[in-house]
């Protein structure tokens, strides 16, 4: 990760004021996404990829959030920009795709008319009318079929599907550089989750978009990403390319995502393995690994906080958080012959 | 959509038919004297007594007494008997004053209690914010019948800004129409003001917690238009139907206890003095009008609804 990339996100630092003290949701976060490329941040819920993802375009600004680190656009600093600024950057350069299309749109107005509101928020001196031709051409191009009439429905009128295909044809309105995909299929049923991916893939190698996937769904990280982030606890504690995550990964919360897979490959297992234990507080994180409560690999040095640096030496693009050695790590995630996490010998301390 | 509307109307005819025969029931059937008797008034002669039971045929079968009623309110022929008028005339002569003065307090309860409630919204924690819930508790709690003296004797009496009571027709002089209405008004519209400003304020916070909200400022919506386009649109959903409820309970009798202090000759007095009297025919007649006014306006509110909330409008005609 040399070159920096269209959009490149720098030591982020998001932290939250509550009555419990400082929530740090996102602790330190770097990575780069170049045009045409799909980067996932991978992480179960609360890990802070939301956040992430979120504060890129300015949604988490707030009296009580404190944020921190550089996100920068084609050079362009956004963590301090204004809100002018950031407004005019929203949906026009940066868009973004949310978790549950059904609740993501308006209810009471026509799915026509609200792509309209966003194209003409960005460009007043387009009219109503060749708005509306705008949007049945998205439509036709993200396979609405009947486009010309499903402008005019409401958003109860769609299916979950449908309206998310809608969802990417208005992020796609103003033809931006950066798509933000937020769990973009995690409301779906499988068969339609496909047609999506297929959509989102084929979106991004048409047009050079450089797109973030978020997802806690380590199938649709397979699909579709080039580079892999793993989120734990507001933190990266492993990232490299899809190969590298999935053959070769080096953290054991890592080995764990891995782990808890069904795979219709393999024998079904007697019970699905899982990681035991549940994250931790953000408002109270053990010291030194965040994850070492949870991990059976646990030992002395953990009581240290590993960086996030690079442990093969003949693979410099590859990070990850964990202070056992490649070697160690080679051995110890096999699990009944596959990539796993083994049950922890003594009950967590989580 | 036309179907919905028709539907609607249907509906309300159906409840008017409900009510009259509850009316009906309450008045004529269910109190255990002679119902000629309490129809004639206090003072009334045997003769008249007489009379009565015979025109609204007191000794037939339910039904028939019940049609015998209904014909005679279609037909102009509910009268009071001391002194001897006709109960609608009464009414349709105190509509223009009740109408007056509710959609006028309801004119500016609405706009004030929905204006007060978006500042305090988009305020919400600040100064501004707290202030005006201070403001909209005071008006909650203030009760008309103290309300209204106070603002008589300091406006009225002490300033000489505003005449004493009465009501002027608005087409024999829209200015004193106007100068006699004002402290009804905000008498009447006060409470509301407080009320609206709250829920709504309510409403609105909740509904920034929704994800199309975010969908609205990720598409680079300017902060106004996503809180007036989106947050408030969609909060004014509950609003309306709360508006109709309170409205219909305003022309029906909640302006009774206002129209009494400030002297306006609507329904609302024309009640309280039958009531005083215990005149019957009138508070029959006024009871009808009143679940009139209270259907009709929830089923325009309920039209309303359908226009606001595309969703109401499926439910019902997707058959």
């Amino acid at each position: 990760m040399s070159a920096e990339g269209l959009l490149s996100v720098r030591d982020l630092r998001v932290g939250f004021a509550t009555e419990g003290g400082l929530l740090q949701a996102v602790d330190g976060v770097s990575f780069d996404v170049r045009p045409g490329e799909v980067v996932a941040i991978v992480g179960e819920s609360g890990s802070g990829k939301s956040v992430t993802a979120q504060t890129m375009i300015g949604l988490t600004r707030s009296k009580n959030s404190r944020i921190e680190g550089s996100v920068k656009l084609d050079g362009e600093e956004l963590i301090d920009a204004d809100d002018a600024t950031m407004r005019r950057l929203r949906g026009e350069r940066i868009a973004m795709i949310f978790q549950d299309p059904m609740t993501s749109f308006n209810p009471v107005y026509r799915l026509g008319d609200q792509i309209v509101e966003a194209i003409r928020a960005h460009k007043g001196e387009v009219d109503k009318g060749e708005a509306r031709k705008r949007v049945v051409e998205l439509f036709e191009s993200v396979g609405i079929p009947n486009a010309e009439r499903r402008v005019d429905s409401y958003p109860h009128e769609f299916s979950g599907g449908m309206r998310q295909r809608a969802m990417i044809a208005m992020a796609l309105a103003l033809e931006p550089e950066v798509l933000i995909a937020d769990e973009p299929t995690t409301a779906l049923d499988v068969t339609i989750q496909a047609q999506i991916l297929r959509l989102l893939e084929d979106l991004n190698r048409q047009h050079g978009l450089a797109t973030i996937l978020i997802t806690h769904d380590l199938g649709v990280v397979a699909e579709v990403a080039d580079r892999v982030l793993v989120m734990y606890a507001g933190r990266v504690v492993e990232q490299g390319t899809l190969d590298e995550i999935f053959y070769d990964p080096q953290h054991p919360y890592t080995w764990g995502l891995m782990g808890s897979l069904t795979r219709l490959d393999r024998p079904r297992p007697h019970r699905l393995p899982q990681i035991a234990g549940s994250p931790p507080s953000l408002l109270d994180l053990p010291e030194g690994c965040p994850f070492r409560p949870r991990c059976p690999h646990e030992f002395s040095k953990c009581s240290q906080d590993p960086g996030l640096e690079v442990r093969l030496p003949d693979v410099p693009d590859h990070r990850d958080r964990c202070w056992l050695t490649p070697e160690q790590k080679r051995e110890k995630r096999q699990v009944e012959g596959q990539i796993g996490l083994e049950a922890p010998q003594e009950a967590p301390r989580a | 959509m036309l179907r919905f509307i028709l539907r609607r109307l249907v509906g309300m005819v159906i409840v008017l038919f409900v009510v009259s025969i509850l009316v009906f029931l309450i008045f004529n059937v269910i109190p255990n004297s002679p119902p000629a008797q309490r129809l004639a008034g206090k003072n009334a002669t045997p003769v008249l007594v007489k009379s009565i039971e015979e025109e609204w045929g007191f000794d037939k079968s339910l039904p028939e007494q019940y049609v015998t009623m209904m014909k005679k309110v279609f037909t102009n022929e509910l009268i009071q008997y001391s002194p001897r008028t006709s109960v609608e005339d009464r009414i349709v002569e105190g509509i223009p004053a009740t109408l007056s003065l509710s959609i006028g307090a309801g004119i500016i309860w609405l706009s004030l209690g929905l204006f007060l409630g978006y500042l305090s919204a988009i305020r919400a924690g600040g100064w501004l914010d707290r202030i005006l819930t201070g403001l909209a508790v005071a008006g909650i709690s203030i009760p008309v019948f103290l309300l209204a003296p106070v603002l008589i004797y300091f406006l009225t009496y002490k300033l000489e800004i505003f005449p004493n009571g009465g009501y002027v027709k608005l087409t024999e002089d829209p200015w004193e129409w106007l100068t006699h209405l004002i402290l009804p008004w905000f008498t009447l519209a006060v409470l509301s003001i407080g009320f609206y400003s709250r829920v709504l304020r309510s409403n609105m916070l909740d509904v920034m917690n929704e994800d199309y909200v975010r969908t609205a400022r990720a598409k680079g919506l300017s902060e106004r238009r996503v809180m007036t386009r989106h947050v408030l649109r969609n909060s004014l959903i509950p609003i309306t139907t709360l508006f109709g409820l309170d409205f219909g309970a305003t022309i029906a009798g909640t302006a009774i206890i206002t129209e009494v202090l400030y002297n306006i000759e609507g329904i609302g007095l024309y009640a309280a003095e039958s009531i005083g009297k215990l005149e019957l025919p009138p508070i029959m007649g006024i009871t009808l009008y009143g679940a009139f006014f209270v259907v009709f306006i929830n089923a325009l509110v309920d039209i309303a609804y359908a226009y606001l909330d595309p969703r109401v409008r499926l439910g019902s005609t997707a058959r």
